[in-house]
């Protein structure tokens, strides 16, 4: 059966992804071969724009006046700050997290508590020492969630999390000190000021959160990298790929998934005193499930894996609704059909690349094939773009003809 | 004050729970098969509810007033409704298939898509409704008045209760039976178990699939029937959402991939869930069923029967 299905794939998958694909993976390839500092030197324009972008205000881009842009450009960076997080959990590590949002409210509602008059505790912390706080307990709560829940495999961590996301709004909901719909007033903000007095971080104008939040998206993913690249990234990798192997082969996957969980639940915690702050009001109405799979959603359409994927795919699943406001009514109509329509013809994502475990030691990689000649060798492309023989089976195995469906 | 009200939830709980597990039988089926969450499944049972909805309507009942008709009427009408229910969810289930996740079967794609087709084909259900029938739910129209017909220590059972659960139960063993005994079941117990050798020993996999998809579909119409008989919502365009996770945690909780599963968790999350209303109070419902589902599967980590669709994996 196997076969006929890939003869009958065979021309068709030539035909239309191909091309973006190709370019894609050419531009990857080309971005690999150049050095670390060239690599900084071309970004740095990329992200002054990025820093730019409410300044400049383009008038196409713009969601105004439906939605302010600077709102609109800080909320589509705490969702991609989301997705990074989120990443960490399915992308790297494999593990299929619904309850993702938990974490995300846990954040919000740490900030809530230190800061709030309204919260019972009746302290006034400043934002900056809610957050390493609130990442602590959220990094608590991913790992009293995952202790017992990462013993279970594939969808069953699934459904475990998604009721996970569900408890964490259902006791905010009915636990009293929580406030259920009433919610936290004048969460603690960000000092500091423009040089003309006004303040830089307030409700109306998201302009100095939108910074903020940016600045932290880069020393995330500058720490996400470094920790991708070391032992613990690989060890995710070999969880992602093949659990069993992993094991085997002497890697303790029961605690290296625990690690991804806490990260993610961390980052998530961080987006959620992120998010707390610019509102400056906690209620339960922000973190249902279908939050958690538009999360989900951003990811998987990203580019599970990729983190310049998730950034994008974030980017598209908070924007594109800011921008195509004038008809409410089909907003969410012409997101399922989209989702629907991607997946159909990009199912790996938009920037889809799952690398695999030789795609991570570049400076390995180099040495084996011969450094510095700047043309990556075939089994590197094919590697990192995920797109060659060796990924080939992955998806297959997972699509339905798994051998793990017949055993057990 | 728990005690005294044990058997009333015991007996409300299976009702409730009767119509988790004819959900649960479909999310169950489709992962026996195709090892896919369908996500998209409580649209399905939307779309069942608002089939028989739209049948009562038809048929000249409004929301609020009771019917003047004689008892066989009514079930001829009921009966109607249930057909009218689950020819719909059925045919949207077969539909859905056959667009959002075929396509992606063809492009072996990796399987968290399947997952994001579903969620968008669940979003493109919920808004139409929405855009057609607005966001508030439907007056409820009730054919029939719980009416105790007998007491189980004290506690009365209506006729309502009565007919769920002995439905519910009949389609099960049904469903079962179909599985278990037939020529096109023993082809879904194949697939289920190893695709790549029943196709090669002629079982059209693509067959079985849509029968799954048709059977489970069509169990989801008639728990939107029974829905709107006993349940108090009315119908509402995103009222499969929260069912339509008990019924997957349900199916989870029995094992899932197993019908005898689905239809014991099912009854057990129902009881349960009720037992938990009557300690805490009603907000704590849903913290009950979601905190059972964890606690189940950490001392029982492949449900409480374990996954097994295809029997001779046993």
């Amino acid at each position: 059966m196997t076969t006929t299905i890939r003869t009958r794939r065979g021309p068709s998958s030539g035909s239309s992804g191909s091309t973006m694909r190709d370019r894609w993976a050419e531009v990857s390839r080309w971005w690999n071969a150049r050095s670390r500092p060239e690599q900084w030197g071309l970004l740095v324009p990329v992200v002054v724009l990025i820093y730019f972008l409410p300044v400049i205000n383009p008038p196409i881009i713009t969601t105004e006046p439906a939605t302010d842009f600077s709102i609109a450009l800080f909320n589509a960076a705490v969702f991609a700050l989301i997705a990074i997080g989120l990443n960490v959990v399915i992308g790297q590590a494999g593990l299929l997290d619904l309850g993702y949002v938990g974490f995300f409210a846990i954040g919000a509602y740490c900030a809530a508590l230190l800061s709030s008059p309204d919260s019972e505790l009746g302290v006034r912390f400043p934002w900056l020492a809610i957050v390493p706080i609130a990442m602590v307990i959220t990094m608590i709560s991913g790992v009293i969630l995952g202790t017992p829940t990462l013993r279970l495999r594939g969808d069953y961590l699934a459904i475990v999390t998604l009721g996970f996301g569900e408890l964490v709004r259902l006791l905010a909901d009915n636990i009293d000190p929580l406030r259920g719909n009433r919610g936290f007033q004048d969460i603690a903000r960000p000092g500091g000021s423009y040089p003309d007095g006004t303040p830089l971080f307030t409700q109306t104008d998201a302009q100095g959160f939108y910074w903020l939040a940016v600045t932290i998206i880069i020393i995330v993913l500058f720490l996400m990298g470094n920790l991708e690249r070391s032992r613990v990234g690989r060890a995710w990798i070999a969880v992602r790929e093949d659990e069993d192997a992993a094991e085997l082969t002497g890697v303790p996957t029961y605690r290296f998934k625990i690690w991804a969980f806490a990260i993610g639940a961390a980052v998530g915690g961080l987006s959620g005193t992120l998010f707390a702050a610019q509102v400056g009001f906690v209620n339960n109405q922000r973190f249902d499930v279908t939050t958690s799979i538009l999360y989900l959603a951003a990811v998987v359409l990203g580019g599970q894996g990729n983190k310049v994927g998730v950034i994008v795919g974030a980017f598209l699943v908070s924007y594109i609704p800011d921008r195509f406001q004038f008809e409410p009514e089909y907003r969410f109509l012409v997101f399922g059909l989209a989702l629907i329509i991607l997946m159909i013809f990009r199912p790996q994502g938009l920037l889809g690349m799952r690398q695999h475990l030789l795609a991570y030691g570049r400076q390995a990689y180099q040495k084996l094939f011969g450094a510095g000649t700047g043309v990556a060798p075939t089994g590197l492309t094919a590697s990192s773009r995920g797109r060659g023989d060796p990924s080939e089976t992955t998806p297959d195995d997972h699509a339905g003809t798994s051998p793990r469906g017949g055993g057990e | 004050m728990f005690l005294d009200r044990f058997w009333a939830n015991t007996i409300n709980g299976l009702a409730y729970g009767s119509i988790y597990a004819l959900i649960a039988i479909g999310y169950t089926l489709v992962y026996g098969v195709l090892q896919l969450i369908n996500f998209a499944h409580s649209e399905i049972f939307v779309i069942g509810v608002f089939g028989v909805y739209f049948t009562f309507l038809a048929l000249g009942f409004q929301p609020g007033a009771a019917p003047n008709l004689p008892i066989g009427g009514i079930i001829a009408d009921l009966l109607l409704a249930g057909v009218v229910g689950m020819v719909l969810a059925g045919a949207a289930a077969v539909v859905l298939e056959r667009v959002a996740y075929r396509p992606l079967r063809r492009r072996n794609a990796p399987r968290l898509a399947f997952l994001i087709t579903a969620i968008g084909a669940s979003f493109v259900v919920q808004q139409l409704f929405r855009i057609f029938r607005g966001s508030n739910p439907e007056g409820t129209i009730r054919l029939l008045q719980p009416e105790p017909v007998f007491r189980v220590f004290d506690a009365p059972v209506t006729n309502l209760q009565i007919i769920i659960v002995l439905a519910s139960i009949a389609m099960f063993f049904a469903a079962d039976g179909f599985v278990n005994r037939t020529r096109l079941g023993r082809g879904v117990r194949a697939v289920a178990q190893d695709p790549a050798t029943a196709t090669l020993m002629g079982v059209n996999r693509e067959r079985v699939i849509v029968i799954t998809f048709l059977l489970g579909g069509v169990l989801a119409g008639a728990a939107a029937l029974f829905y709107l008989m006993t349940i108090p919502q009315g119908a509402v365009f995103n009222g499969g959402f929260l069912l339509g996770i008990k019924a997957f945690a349900a199916a989870v909780l029995g094992g899932i991939g197993n019908l005898r599963g689905a239809l014991l968790g099912g009854l057990i999350l129902g009881v349960v869930e009720n037992y938990g209303q009557s300690l805490f109070g009603g907000d704590w419902r849903d913290v009950v069923a979601f905190v059972l589902l964890v606690g189940v599967l950490m001392f029982r980590p492949t449900g409480i029967l374990g996954e097994s669709l295809g029997k001779a994996r046993v």
